[in-house]
């Protein structure tokens, strides 16, 4: 079989479907990345039309452009669309194109998922598009403090489309990081080892762990929100044994690592993009490695440091203040390390560099000022003020937004094959650039000046006029700039001429294809042994498009991927994808109806949609895997591997164990939670707490450990251990009547309520893998699935044990 | 930037400081920055760029901050001493109210008297959402939050008055969420004290 036919053989398993039909059944990552980015993208654009709106209100005194209604919704929602809309989701987009292509491989671990992780983000993104049409958007700040974010400071609807809204779209975040983890782990090409995968794979993974260990605080927060707003369950009611610091504290407990999940892919960009742009390779790769993880880890201990003026002891303040100027450390690693590479290397100004120069004079300035505001007490100073306005837009803007556009226009070759032809991406550069510093430069002196955030207009006379109407027009020049880069890249990406497959001359996968790339990546899949395969085979494309690699015979005529060993990199099994379907987006349909009910308070439509999509991942787990084992079967140069559907550790395995990570994550700050009102809130302890007699705990004792006994006691016996549990928390929420009670009440009903929604989701587990052997699945194909059941069943079981203790316990001993 | 306080004044030293250390850092880092690209393409010595620049220098500066201000933190703080006035801030959507210590009963809206000269604990709290008390020209902010009292330390060089603001968002009238602070010399304080015209 010659190159030419391979790829059109390829191409029919692997292509969407023609026409408009493919963007709603495709589940390739090439069109997903795309439609990804396209949509951020969109929502960049609303964002920056909200802050063009901002700075035209605020750029003389006393403006009556836009009362405080207004300004309010416009500014909170600047706030959540730049944050939840477009940062997070273009990283995502960017990613789910890249990733699989950076490491030698067809397609994410689980394709399906990306699709669905796409629509949720595009219907949740439309209900907050359509909340700030209709005027009842969100008004009480991105951060959504209460009391002021819950009934009593905001009796509309407007905070529960943010509340439901972003937990809708949040779903994107954990399915795609769930992706991208297990993608990084199992699916490079055989060979990669961790310590050879390109750089931007590394900061991809640790991107992925802190989306999965960062944003459950907030869907927790934004549950229990809801819950109070919705039911009366007094989470944040100080009367009633709440905190509104409860809030701040989950927040903020997402709010700073989200910081740093935001600017860790950029980070990545730049040790990619850098290198080739100064045609050397990167200084100090397990240095840099080392640097983004420590950043990860100390991400999560300065949270606080949000919280500096909210009355927490001095100490406590040193310990966090210490924490946060620590993080400086390994950002500065990264810098001087870059700077290193440029310095053995000989710098080309192409586009891409020039971008990456904006990033260096912006983030270096944002990155001081957060070292000062991380100074006890100048923060009690600037706090709230426009000089913290100025300093988070320099990070983010020159961390994340600046790195991206030379991420965009470093990879523009490979999303549309073409050359960039016209000459306007340099003006559109020069006006972002200016127009950007111009804006925020001397709000840093208005917020000293006393400037606070978020008033939606100001008295002349305080020295507050000249810098923002400098800044009003800066920015405007600096939309215009953007305005600039978007015609630019859509006039190159339509009519500009060919260009060859490896413009900058790179070393890594993704320019070992031809571009724009073909739907299945690889026409076979390389051996690798370095980091920059390209550099030591520069005849490698040639190689692969011949079939000389893994799996370059599309004879068994379905979509077929590699997955290896975490630690050597041996390819151990055959992935087999699913093809296009509609499913994904059904279920992301029937998901929103799910949120919809919620949100319009029609309760009856919520259990209904919950039956859909349960309905839709039954269907969906259904077709996996085949009845009969096929034993091994050849994937070329002389391997034979069995599919993945025949292995103790298949792919899904290795997602449920992430899932399970974030789902823990979510308990501990449930548990959290709870410790921190019992310990701080003023109104403790309750009138009384739950006294579960003996004959409950017995209940919880048995079935615990007929949960607990596993495999070799069979399905039926932890199924029924499962019913047992769920039993007693039945039981148990009966002691507490009345959720509205007070905090403990409302906090043991939420308990009760995780455990039952885990019971629930192992039972059906339990019935699927009992469904499938008995509809013919033989033993080695059902392994995986037993084994994925097993795992959820046991992590149910123990989190049980743990809610029991939390629930009994205080009654216990007082 | 006009400090009429002793916290604002060393928060204010503190800014300069900062400045002045920042744009050191900065040009520095610029000045390196062009000279690596100027560099001729060869190699060059990792441990110099990670270890020295990366890890030690930062290390050694934001030592030298943290002890600092956690020094200058430390004096910020409300500690006892013999002439401490304490007064109570009340906030609202969209007023404050305050109470004296020292004259029982006695109640102002929207204006807090304070004695010049003298270090004031303003005990903040709210009665409904979270705002935060801050006299930009006195000291440093700190909210107040529902169910939980705040103690924060101001003190007025000099008799006069003082725009004071609610620095949390609450809502439609945040803008207009002001109050003032009037310090009086040691004359006016007793007479309002007493219950005269202030």
């Amino acid at each position: 079989m010659n190159a030419l036919r391979r790829h059109r053989a390829l191409t029919r398993i692997w292509a969407s479907d023609p026409g408009w039909k493919g963007w709603f059944t495709t589940v390739n990552h090439t069109d997903l990345g795309r439609m990804f980015l396209a949509t951020a993208a969109f929502f960049f654009v609303v964002g920056g039309i909200l802050a063009m709106l901002i700075r035209a209100q605020l750029a003389t005194p006393r403006s009556a452009f836009l009362g405080p209604e207004h300004y309010n919704q416009i500014f909170t929602m600047h706030g959540t669309i730049m944050m939840f809309l477009f940062a997070i989701p273009f990283f995502e987009g960017l990613a789910v194109y890249l990733l699989p292509k950076l490491l030698g491989t067809r397609d994410l671990a689980f394709p399906r998922l990306t699709a669905y992780g796409f629509w949720c983000y595009v219907f949740g993104g439309a209900m907050m598009i359509f909340a700030l049409l209709a005027g009842i958007a969100p008004d009480s700040g991105w951060f959504m403090y209460p009391p002021l974010s819950s009934t009593l400071g905001a009796p509309g609807i407007n905070p529960d489309f943010w509340l439901i809204g972003i937990t809708f779209v949040e779903i994107s975040a954990i399915s795609a990081a769930v992706e991208i983890t297990v993608t990084v782990l199992r699916y490079r090409a055989p060979g990669m080892r961790l310590s050879q995968m390109p750089i931007f794979a590394w900061y991809a993974l640790v991107t992925a762990v802190m989306i999965l260990t960062g944003f459950p605080p907030l869907i927790l927060g934004s549950i229990l929100l809801e819950l109070e707003r919705a039911f009366g369950m007094p989470f944040f009611q100080v009367a009633a044994g709440g905190d509104a610091l409860l809030w701040q504290h989950l927040f903020w407990l997402f709010g700073h690592p989200e910081v740093y999940i935001i600017f860790l892919p950029a980070a990545g960009a730049i040790s990619t993009i850098l290198p080739v742009m100064a045609r050397t390779r990167l200084m100090g790769y397990g240095w840099i490695v080392a640097a983004a993880v420590s950043l990860a880890v100390l991400s999560f201990g300065l949270w606080v440091h949000h919280m500096f003026t909210t009355g927490i002891p001095h100490m406590g303040l040193a310990f966090f203040s210490a924490a946060s100027t620590l993080v400086a450390v390994p950002t500065a690693v990264q810098i001087f390390a870059w700077i290193g590479t440029l310095a053995t290397g000989s710098p080309r100004l192409h586009l891409p560099m020039l971008w990456l120069l904006a990033f260096f004079a912006t983030f270096v300035i944002g990155g001081l000022t957060g070292v000062m505001v991380a100074i006890v007490p100048f923060d009690w100073q600037v706090h709230d003020t426009y000089f913290i306005v100025a300093h988070l837009h320099y990070v983010l803007v020159g961390g994340f937004v600046f790195p991206m556009l030379a991420a965009l226009y470093y990879w523009m070759p490979h999303f549309t094959g073409r050359r960039t032809y016209f000459k306007l991406g340099t003006t559109a550069f020069w006006l972002v650039f200016t127009g950007f510093h111009g804006t925020f430069l001397l709000l840093h002196w208005a917020g000293l000046l006393g400037m606070r955030r978020r008033i939606d207009s100001f008295e002349p006379g305080q020295g507050w006029e000249l810098i923002n109407l400098i800044a009003s027009v800066s920015g405007f020049v600096m939309a215009i700039g953007f305005a600039l880069v978007l015609v630019d890249v859509v006039v190159n990406a339509m009519v500009a001429i060919r260009g060859s497959r490896d413009p900058w001359g790179a070393g890594t996968l993704e320019w070992a294809m031809p571009t724009p790339s073909a739907a299945y990546n690889f026409a076979s899949l390389p051996q690798v042994s370095s980091r920059d395969p390209l550099y030591d085979t520069p005849d490698l494309p040639a190689q692969l498009a011949r079939g000389e690699g893994y799996l370059g015979d599309p004879a068994r005529n379905r979509r077929e991927t590699l997955a290896i060993d975490v630690a050597s990199a041996e390819p151990r099994q055959i992935v087999v994808f699913p093809g296009n379907t509609l499913l994904p987006i059904w279920m992301a349909a029937i998901t929103g109806l799910f949120f919809l009910g919620m949100l319009l308070k029609t309760y009856w439509l919520v259990p209904i949609s919950a039956v859909g999509v349960i309905t839709c991942a039954l269907i969906w787990v259904w077709s996996l895997g085949r009845r009969r084992p096929e034993g091994r079967l050849p994937v070329g140069r002389g391997l034979s591997l069995a599919t993945a559907a025949e292995a103790a550790d298949p792919p899904g395995w290795w997602g449920s164990l992430f899932l399970l990570l974030a789902d823990g994550t979510f308990f501990g700050a449930l548990l959290f939670g709870y410790a921190f009102l019992w310990t701080v809130a003023p109104n403790w302890p309750p009138p009384a707490y739950a006294e579960p007699g003996p004959a409950l705990l017995l209940l919880v004792a048995l079935g615990a450990g007929l949960a607990l006994a596993g495999p070799r006691a069979g399905h039926w016996v932890v199924a029924v251990g499962s019913l047992l549990l769920g039993a007693a928390g039945i039981a148990a929420l009966f002691l507490v009547p009345d959720p509205s009670a007070h905090a403990y009440d409302a906090t043991v009903w939420v308990l009760v309520g995780y455990g039952l929604l885990h019971h629930a989701v192992c039972l059906l587990m339990i019935a699927v893998v009992a469904a499938r052997r008995r509809a013919g699945h033989s033993a080695a194909t059902t392994r995986g699935a037993e084994r994925v059941s097993h795992l959820w069943s046991r992590y149910t079981a123990l989190t049980s044990l743990v809610i029991a203790a939390a629930v009994g316990l205080p009654g216990a001993l007082t | 930037m006009h400090p009429a306080g002793p916290a604002a004044a060393v928060i204010a030293t503190l800014w300069w400081v900062l400045l002045i250390g920042a744009t050191l850092i900065f040009l520095f880092v610029a000045g390196l920055f062009a000279w690596a690209w100027r560099r001729p393409a060869g190699p060059a010595n990792v441990r110099r760029y990670v270890i020295g620049l990366g890890l030690a220098f930062p290390l050694t500066v934001l030592a030298a901050l943290l002890a600092y201000g956690l020094v200058v933190g430390e004096r910020l703080l409300p500690r006892a001493a013999p002439d401490v006035v304490s007064v109570t801030a009340e906030a609202r959507q969209w007023a404050w109210r305050f109470g004296y210590d020292d004259a029982p009963g006695r109640e102002t809206q929207g204006i807090l008297h304070i004695p010049a000269g003298r270090p004031v604990d303003v005990a903040i709290t709210t009665v409904d959402v979270v705002h935060s008390f801050w006299v930009p020209r006195l000291a440093g902010k700190l909210d107040a939050v529902p169910g939980h009292v705040n103690t924060l330390r101001i003190e007025a060089f000099a008799p006069g008055r003082y725009a004071g603001v609610s620095a949390e968002f609450s809502g439609p009238g945040y803008r207009a969420h002001r109050f003032e602070v009037i310090a009086h010399d040691a004359q006016g304080w007793q007479a309002f004290l007493t219950g005269e015209t202030p």
